[in-house]
């Protein structure tokens, strides 16, 4: 009836995993309670849950990555703690085969659960208003995208309190993942939750790059685009070109585990290393999945607070492209080690040296974007600086990575390690951060606290440089990754640095905490009535803050790039142009416009799709057969739909605008 | 079909609007340009695949190699069962932009059963395997080969399941533009999967016959 779930599969015996347990059923208790008892259930479900917004689903995926940031930062300081402690004869307090889970989970999580959603959040959030569009291309599909997320989200976390996690590496490398040697549901937890959330990226993917492509407001041509929509178009493009080899080599992986084939196996002719090259054929893309937005963020910041175009925009263009051609010719540098010839390994070690050469131009452009601009110190610009200093380091020790004979020296050392935390945190997180600081008064009409944002860049940035530093040292001297005791005690007090370092980086994820809460406390003294808090120079800056569903009433007609700067200078007389908006011959032509309804598709897919992915975990093939049944039931429903869309009048667009006026209202 | 891509669009000034400036793109334009995405990245995943029988096809492990079971006169039938399925296919689509609802019934049943033979020849083709002792889990090479194969055969079987469903689309919604467009997206990938066939056929089948 339960396949292989017992009461084994719950960690009655393991004194963490339990209280964990125990603490989140409780915490998610209090907050249905809460909900419930405020009754807001109509409203979440009917403002967001079913929402097919583009700027809300950014919101949730936001939201999303902000939970399963602490999750996943809990693994880090649990790692880190029990390595400050293990050294010599001391055992720490993570027996090891807990260990291995964690470091697992902490890997999965923070790739697919943090970084992904926060990327895809923003992309989300930003591209349609940057575009001068209402919504994404699809929008329902868009919330079935979230949804799928968010399904492959609850998975993992499942993980913890019923059965485990895989104990093979975030990519669960092969043979040790295979049944054989990995019979528990740890792996499975894995692939399930990726599978499902994999479907979910690669239709945000397909999503996004017909947005990007064919729904570009009047006048604005592939070169007037923002960079943040060039580069979410290169994500985009890698998703759709990169997912579908995780979802390959994942089945066949699978198929191994499930049905006894051999593709992967020690025996019978498989071939591990075929995994390790399909799964990096994916991996590696996907590295430029999470940098290139980030890239994009970046740009746009710079920018907007040095009060300068973007300089180079044409060549900040073709690196983007670039970068995303060069992405998929370098996947052999991660394992240099696996008995590639000379030759080959000579090659994937030049390419990866000169992919750097594009991302050197993008570094050259903000550079001289900033020399002789007025550059005003917010949060945003801390952490674009940081960036540049922070991932141009982690950039040098990647070429040298990229040097085969020393990857041979350095491989599965912790100096890789502290190299990828580099760019990650130093690119992904740090543009993240910048990014959501920037857009946050778009989406909530209020700006963030800057005093608590600037204090938490500093946990970042000294807590990043405290906890990694030590570990390119103690890679050089020899250590080696997934260790969950060190014998030598001499490498005792770099580890407990890096212990200190992930204390402070924890300092400032809770200070961020801090900082919503304030600042929505606070809000009505920092509210942002013109729609333009930071003197911006693209359109989302036009719209009011936060902007309507239809984001904007009148489809902006655009003529160069930076097309809101330009309307702002057009006219001398800047406070007079919204007023002028209103005068008779000034004033748009409003007409009726559709906008999506909104759909319980995506929700109600999801939650078959975890019935589907706990079933097979469990094998429990009744639960199966209904969850697939149920889900083409969801499709067929949606198929019969004919009534999508929602229609908003004349009227109803003027009153707003009236209310909001926006556009170019300038201090 | 598209909606006018190559007829001039003015600007105020009588000057053409280049295309990338026209605003967005009709549904029409963008559904097809969507699902042409994803049938590019489900050709991505046929790749994958393919790569993985190429590393794997010489991996017997001491079992039979393709030479030694494919009966290619089976599969030659199965393949002209399938190119046959796409030309009316297409004859298919023709009716249904033309609304000429008695010839869509006739050439949709048509198309579905061209498939349906596909499939029941590569549904013998398995169990003949299985029953032979070359099952899936033998080797390296079997495992790839049904992976293949079979990945294909589960699109094929979908596109049946996906035509039974736009039927019942056009008996209940007729022939409107939604539903004509669905169609239109529904032949896209019966033909994608002709292609991808075509590579299984090139590379599996008679691939096989030089080694």
């Amino acid at each position: 009836m339960l396949g292989k779930l017992t009461w084994a599969a719950i960690p009655f015996d393991q004194p963490i995993p339990l209280v964990t347990s125990i603490v989140v059923v409780c915490g998610i208790l209090a907050i249905l309670a809460l909900v419930t008892v405020k009754g807001w259930w109509t409203y979440l479900w009917r403002e967001w849950f079913a929402s097919t917004d583009h700027k809300r689903i950014g919101v949730m995926y936001v939201a999303l990555g902000l939970v399963m940031l602490i999750r996943g930062f809990a693994d880090a300081l649990m790692m880190r703690g029990q390595l400050a402690l293990a050294q010599g004869g001391a055992p720490g307090f993570l027996p090891p085969e807990h260990y291995d889970q964690i470091f697992s989970a902490h890997g999965t999580i923070m790739i697919f659960f943090v970084a992904m959603p926060f990327v895809i959040g923003l992309m989300n959030f930003a591209v349609p208003l940057q575009l001068g569009v209402r919504d994404v291309a699809f929008p329902v599909l868009n919330s079935v995208s979230f949804w799928l997320t968010a399904s492959g989200v609850l998975l993992v976390n499942l993980s913890l309190f019923i059965g485990e996690f895989a104990k093979t590496g975030w990519l669960a490398y092969p043979p040790l993942s295979e049944l054989a040697y990995s019979p528990g549901v740890g792996v499975d937890y894995s692939l399930w939750s990726l599978q499902i959330s994999g479907l979910g990226t690669l239709l945000t993917g397909i999503n996004f790059t017909t947005t990007i492509l064919k729904m570009r407001t009047h006048g604005m041509s592939y070169l007037r685009m923002p960079i943040f929509c060039w580069t979410s178009l290169a994500a985009n493009l890698l998703i759709v070109a990169a997912f579908p080899i995780l979802t390959a080599t994942f089945a066949l992986l699978l198929l191994d585990r499930y049905v006894g084939f051999h593709f992967f196996t020690d025996d019978l002719g498989g071939n591990a290393v075929m995994y390790i090259n399909l799964i990096w054929c994916w991996g590696h893309p996907e590295v430029y999945i999470l940098i290139l937005p980030c890239f994009g963020v970046f740009s746009e910041v710079i920018a907007t607070f040095s009060g300068k175009p973007l300089f180079g925009y044409h060549s900040m263009v073709v690196a983007t492209m670039a970068i995303c051609v060069l992405s998929f010719l370098v996947w052999l540098h991660h394992f240099f080690t696996m008995g590639a010839s000379a030759d080959v390994n000579g090659f994937f070690g030049i390419m990866t040296m000169i992919i750097a050469v594009p991302t050197g131009v993008k570094v050259f452009n903000w550079l001289f974007t900033m020399y002789g601009g007025s550059i005003r110190f917010t949060v945003p610009i801390y952490w674009t600086i940081g960036f540049m200093v922070t991932f141009t380091l982690g950039g040098m020790t990647g070429v040298l990575l990229s040097i085969p004979p020393a990857d041979f020296v350095l491989h599965n050392s912790l100096f890789l390690i502290a190299h990828f935390h580099n760019v990650i945190i130093g690119g992904v997180v740090f543009g993240f951060m910048a990014g959501y600081n920037y857009w946050f008064p778009k989406a909530f009409g209020f700006t963030l606290d800057e005093t608590l944002g600037k204090a938490i860049f500093w946990c970042w940035f000294i807590g990043f440089y405290l906890a990694f530093m030590p570990l390119y040292m103690l890679g050089l001297m020899g250590a080696t990754r997934r260790m969950q005791h060190y014998a030598d005690p001499s490498w005792q007090p770099y580890m407990i640095a890096a212990f200190c370092g992930a204390a402070l980086i924890f300092a400032g994820i809770g200070l961020t905490v801090i900082q919503l809460a304030w600042s929505i406390r606070t809000r009505e003294r920092r509210r942002d009535l013109t729609g333009d808090p930071w003197n911006g120079r693209t359109l989302e800056w036009g719209t009011a803050s936060p902007p309507p569903s239809w984001n904007y009433a009148v489809e902006p007609h655009v003529h160069g790039i930076d097309a809101f700067w330009a309307v702002k200078t057009k006219n001398k007389e800047l406070h007079k142009v919204a007023e002028s908006r209103y005068e008779a011959d000034h004033k748009p032509h409003y007409e009726s416009i559709h906008m999506p309804k909104r759909s319980a598709t995506g929700f109600v897919t999801a939650f078959f799709a975890v019935l589907l992915g706990f079933g097979l975990i469990w094998h429990i093939w009744w639960l199966v057969i209904v969850a697939v049944i149920a889900c083409i039931g969801v499709l067929l429903r949606q198929a019969w739909d004919m009534d999508r869309d929602l229609s908003i009048t004349a009227e109803e667009l003027e009153e707003f605008d009236r209310r909001h006026p926006s556009l170019g209202s300038q201090r | 079909m598209s909606g006018g891509a190559n007829v001039a669009v003015l600007d105020a000034q009588g000057k053409p609007i280049p295309l990338s400036q026209r605003g967005p793109a009709s549904t029409w334009s963008m559904i097809s340009f969507g699902f042409w995405l994803f049938l590019l990245s489900d050709i991505v995943i046929f790749s994958a695949l393919f790569a993985t029988y190429a590393v794997l096809s010489k991996s017997t492990a001491g079992g039979p190699s393709g030479s030694d079971i494919f009966d290619l006169r089976s599969v030659f039938i199965e393949t002209c069962c399938l190119l046959a399925s796409s030309f009316t296919c297409g004859l298919m689509l023709i009716a249904a932009e033309r609304r000429r609802l008695q010839n869509f019934y006739m050439w949709a049943a048509v198309t579905w059963v061209l498939g349906a033979c596909f499939i029941g020849l590569e549904v013998t083709e398995f169990s003949d395997f299985v029953a032979r002792g070359f099952g899936p889990t033998h080797s390296a090479f079997l495992s790839a080969f049904f992976t293949l194969v079979g990945t294909h055969g589960c699109h094929v079987s979908s596109g049946l399941l996906w035509l039974l469903v736009m039927v019942a689309q056009v008996a209940t919604l007729g022939l409107r533009t939604t539903v004509v467009r669905r169609l239109f997206c529904f032949s896209l990938f019966w033909h994608a999967l002709d292609l991808v066939w075509i590579g299984v056929f090139t590379i599996v089948y008679l691939g096989s016959v030089h080694v």
